[in-house]
């Protein structure tokens, strides 16, 4: 699966099929930080990416002072 | 995972309220939760015109959305606050969000007075976003008063309002402590009330509710946040909501009916006048025009460096 990260504008290429929630842990990201997207919709934890998926992981976090 | 409410497919979770829901009906829940919070702190009426702050991000316009769909009267307010390309980026999105809906927004380009941020912080030589808190505190306050508006509502969220109640609490800041709320009624004959109608959503939940109502955020952080201490606060604040789902929502609910009322002895009395501005303030000048004036000097008593030709 192909993987792009934002704000980080990173790509990363995984393979194999994996859950959302293992994908995550995987990446070390902490869930609610980040939303899922395939297309043009979200994806849940429970959800299994393809091998052949295209995904993007988008932070939700932000902060100033 | 089926939805809570209609037994579709669900496209988002929401773990604190260990429920997940399809996209219309996640948007309508979130739209309600913003209505309650608004009925529940008696932020405003419908008859009410609402100044809106918008940065450009996905807070203050999920914020600006929910406002228009829940049948407010609302202007938008974006300071263009001069930090390079992330600031061009920010003010372009804000601009479309309102033109596309036919908005009404009043845009103050700071770089346009000489007062951009980094120019701000190059000359006091204080951090970027103290001098960036500075002046939104400032101009959203002249802003309001000098438009008419009595209210300004903000996009903080229930993680913006929980790192900041952390990092309260940790250092003991019994005066914020006093004031944080929802709610700031007016101590001033020109401040408005300032509103959080999104304290009790997730920064998680605003995000979502930006992807599902297809509006263009900036999604890039502000470069001068990197390593902010707030950023820090809502990583661990993540960390225990991972383990313990409802931690932040627990933790800012029961502050403001438990601990809240025990500050409100240590709050601030009414501000004075600034001499120069005639916004409030607890000195003779407000902190906005001292930082001002301080540029001010010392960009007259700043000299070009000489040219390596120059001979001299």
């Amino acid at each position: 699966m192909l993987i792009t990260l934002l704000p980080q504008r990173k790509q990363i290429e995984i393979g194999g099929r994996r859950r959302v929630a293992d994908l995550l842990r995987h990446l070390g990201l902490l869930p609610g930080t980040v939303m899922v997207i395939r297309g043009d919709a979200l994806v849940t934890d429970d959800e299994v990416i393809e091998n052949d998926d295209t995904i993007e992981i988008r932070n939700v976090i932000s902060g100033g002072s | 995972m089926k939805c809570k409410r209609c037994r579709a497919k669900a496209e988002v979770q929401v773990r604190h309220h260990n429920a997940a829901f399809c996209r219309p009906c996640f948007i309508l829940v979130f739209q309600r939760q913003v209505q309650r919070s608004i009925e529940k702190h008696r932020m405003f009426t419908a008859q009410e015109e609402i100044l809106v702050a918008v940065s450009g991000g996905k807070d203050s316009l999920a914020l600006w959305d929910a406002l228009i769909e829940l049948g407010y009267r609302t202007t938008g307010l974006h300071l263009a606050l001069g930090i390079g390309e992330y600031s061009h980026v920010s003010t372009t999105k804000t601009v479309d969000f309102a033109h596309r809906r036919h908005l009404r927004l009043i845009t103050v380009d700071l770089e346009a007075q000489g007062l951009a941020v980094p120019t701000l912080a190059r000359f006091t030589k204080r951090p970027a976003c103290a001098t960036c808190g500075t002046t939104k505190r400032h101009e959203f306050d002249r802003m309001a008063f000098e438009n008419g508006f009595k209210v300004l509502a903000t996009g903080h969220n229930l993680d913006d309002e929980a790192a900041r109640l952390l990092g309260n609490v940790l250092h003991w800041q019994v005066h914020y402590l006093a004031k944080q709320s929802p709610v700031l009624e007016s101590t001033h004959e020109r401040l408005a009330r300032k509103v959080k109608p999104l304290y009790r959503v997730t920064e998680y939940e605003t995000a979502v509710y930006a992807f599902f109502r297809g509006i263009d955020y900036v999604v890039d952080e502000c470069p001068n946040s990197v390593g902010a201490t707030q950023l820090m606060y809502k990583d661990t604040l993540n960390r225990l909501e991972a383990v313990m789902p409802g931690t932040k929502l627990t933790f800012v609910r029961d502050f403001l009916t438990s601990g809240q009322p025990a500050f409100s002895a240590a709050a601030d009395g009414a501000p004075q006048s600034c001499d120069a501005c005639g916004m409030p303030s607890f000195g003779t000048l407000c902190s906005y025009c001292r930082l001002r004036r301080e540029v001010e000097t010392k960009q007259l008593m700043w000299q070009p460096p000489r040219a390596a030709s120059d001979g001299r």
